[in-house]
């Protein structure tokens, strides 16, 4: 599969985002707690370069869609500064919207026409064809043709979603912001949809991408974390999983609902959770070398019955990271 | 087996043409946690919305929480409990509020309510956002609050469709234990998810793949079954059997 290389990408001297101290409150219903609504959106600042693949990883709540909107100009910050593609938002959105790509989390295309009519709509919302831009769109919408008379609303959560990224590539936005794309469709179309994303990558489109799948951080060149308006952290995924600072441990046992409320009360137990089909465990103690804490951990199963249990270190993922990060907030 | 919570046999349901679910059948023993899986379209929401009574299957049988599907599904509507991502609460209401609603609407004596409302705000740590208005509150406790109202009546079965969606992963660790908490007090829960990681903390899984149920055992099993890592990978393997060019 093959998609060009823009001419515009070619990289000028500004970041292809970048966001300074960027607030945003929202007034609330009755009844709530505190003055001045809820903070979306805590002075964030971060930098975006051209060609990145760069993923916003956290739950729902967490202000992302809040992000993504004032990075599209459809929203006004309270405070702070952000250029995308060196336009200022509030102020050069006039040149700013057509350059941008924008996959809102809610599905918003037509659900009555059929995949050929929503992209030949927006299209010509842009003032260009299918025909003139098929390149551009052509490694989506090869997986689309089957179902091109189908209409939008009877397609599957996943293909939904390739025909909505198809559409806000169709007018060639020289940046993506896709929000959300893969909320609620299954393992594998997350994973074909990532696949794509590898794909635009390569042709040198600059795409943001927001997520609260932990497991897609690994596809971003750059992630970052973000938690009830806040930042936890921006890096490469590697180095955000490097970051967790504690030795890790994998806890391996067959009654393990049971050895995870033991190991709960465990002296020395820092943190223990549920990771798939093992147990993640880390120890109070910050300066016992790790082979220690593996014998203690075992012994300890061991007393408490838990005899078949195995203990090994493990390379510590984004996930942990983010549970680290975000232990003891509300 | 006559005490186990849910007995499908040869579940059908068809849309016109379609057949959304295909001669389904399986049992789900009580105090089991049961994960349903399957790629979006396989028919999982069909078949939950049969075995809660809102769909008539157009062929085959169930018994839920002892009831037959077919003859008694308002019997079957008061034995089970259901929370869905997306409708759970209402959001203009308190956490209080809520738990009393649901209280009244299954039923439940005043001094039933009263008790219930207090054991739950405390169990769930509560008691200072038991006066908000639900909306207000974080996705993950607003989860675990609608959890605990599906309770409310302490149905037999619990139905859980995608209830870790979106939510952070401490949350969403924590509300897994909310679900053992159940089932080891004896409450049989169905449970879907996309989340891979969560399929290994399933008692027993099924996969479902067009309308079919593709694969069904323990996680242990089924990974030994099909030389697989992981659930994720026999997930993949089994939606997708040729992978698109």
């Amino acid at each position: 599969m093959s998609a060009t290389a823009h001419p515009a990408r070619t990289a000028p001297d500004q970041p292809a985002v970048q966001v300074e101290q960027l607030q945003k409150r929202f007034a609330l219903a009755h009844r709530s707690p505190g003055e001045g609504g809820i903070v979306a959106l805590d002075k964030v600042s971060f930098t975006v370069e051209h060609g990145e693949l760069f993923g916003f990883i956290g739950p729902d709540g967490a202000g992302k869609t809040t992000l993504f909107r004032l990075l599209v100009s459809l929203l006004v910050p309270d405070g702070g500064r952000a250029t995308v593609l060196g336009l200022e938002v509030v102020h050069n959105y006039r040149a700013l919207r057509p350059r941008v790509g924008y996959m809102a989390g809610r599905f918003s295309l037509y659900p009555d026409l059929s995949v050929e009519e929503n992209l030949r709509f927006f299209a010509s919302v842009f003032g260009t064809t299918i025909d003139r831009e098929f390149e551009q769109i052509k490694p989506i919408y090869t997986q689309l043709q089957p179902f091109r008379d189908r209409r939008a609303a009877a397609l599957s959560g996943g293909m939904k979603q390739k025909l909505a990224l198809c559409c806000a590539l169709v007018h060639r936005p020289d940046i993506l912001f896709l929000d959300e794309p893969t909320t609620g469709v299954d393992a594998v179309s997350r994973r074909e949809f990532w696949d794509l994303l590898g794909v635009l990558k390569r042709s040198g489109l600059t795409t943001i991408v927001s997520t609260p799948y932990m497991d897609e951080a690994t596809r971003c060149d750059r992630v970052a974390l973000i938690h009830h308006g806040k930042l936890l952290g921006i890096d490469t995924p590697s180095d955000i999983a490097a970051a967790f600072g504690r030795p890790l441990l994998a806890v391996r046992e067959t009654a393990r609902y049971k050895a995870l409320l033991a190991l709960r009360t465990y002296e020395h137990v820092h943190s223990v959770y549920p990771f798939g089909d093992v147990m993640h465990y880390t120890d109070a103690r910050e300066d016992a070398p790790v082979a220690r804490i593996v014998e203690d951990v075992k012994t300890f199963l061991f007393a408490h019955g838990f005899a078949g249990a195995s203990v090994e270190p493990l390379a510590p993922t984004v996930e942990d990271s983010f549970i680290a990060r975000t232990e003891g907030a509300p | 087996m006559s005490d186990s919570a849910i007995h499908a046999h040869e579940l059908t349901r068809r849309f016109g043409d379609f057949t959304a679910v295909d001669r389904i059948s399986f049992e789900v023993e009580t105090g089991e946690v049961f994960g349903f899986l399957g790629a979006n379209g396989a028919g999982k929401t069909t078949a939950i919305r049969m075995l809660i009574g809102l769909l008539q299957p157009s062929g085959g049988a169930a018994r839920v929480a002892g009831h037959d599907l077919a003859t008694e599904s308002e019997a079957v509507k008061r034995s089970i409990g259901y929370m869905s991502q997306r409708f759970s609460l209402y959001e203009d209401l308190t956490p209080r509020e809520n738990i009393r609603l649901y209280g009244g609407i299954y039923g439940l004596t005043r001094d039933e309510i009263r008790q219930r409302t207090e054991q739950m705000l405390a169990r769930l740590g509560f008691s200072e956002v038991a006066d908000i208005a639900v909306r207000s509150l974080p996705l993950g406790w607003r989860q675990k609050l609608a959890f605990s109202v599906a309770l409310v009546h302490q149905p037999r079965i619990v139905f859980l469709d995608e209830p870790t969606s979106g939510v952070d992963p401490l949350t969403r660790r924590q509300f897994w234990g909310l679900i053992y908490d159940a089932a080891s007090a004896g409450t049989t829960v169905l449970v879907t998810t996309h989340y891979m990681d969560e399929a290994e903390y399933c008692d027993r899984i099924s996969i479902m793949v067009a309308g079919r149920i593709a694969a069904m055992g323990t996680p242990v099993a089924l990974k030994t079954q099909f030389a697989v890592d992981s659930i994720d990978e026999l997930f993949v393997r089994l939606a997708r059997p040729e992978p698109p060019a």
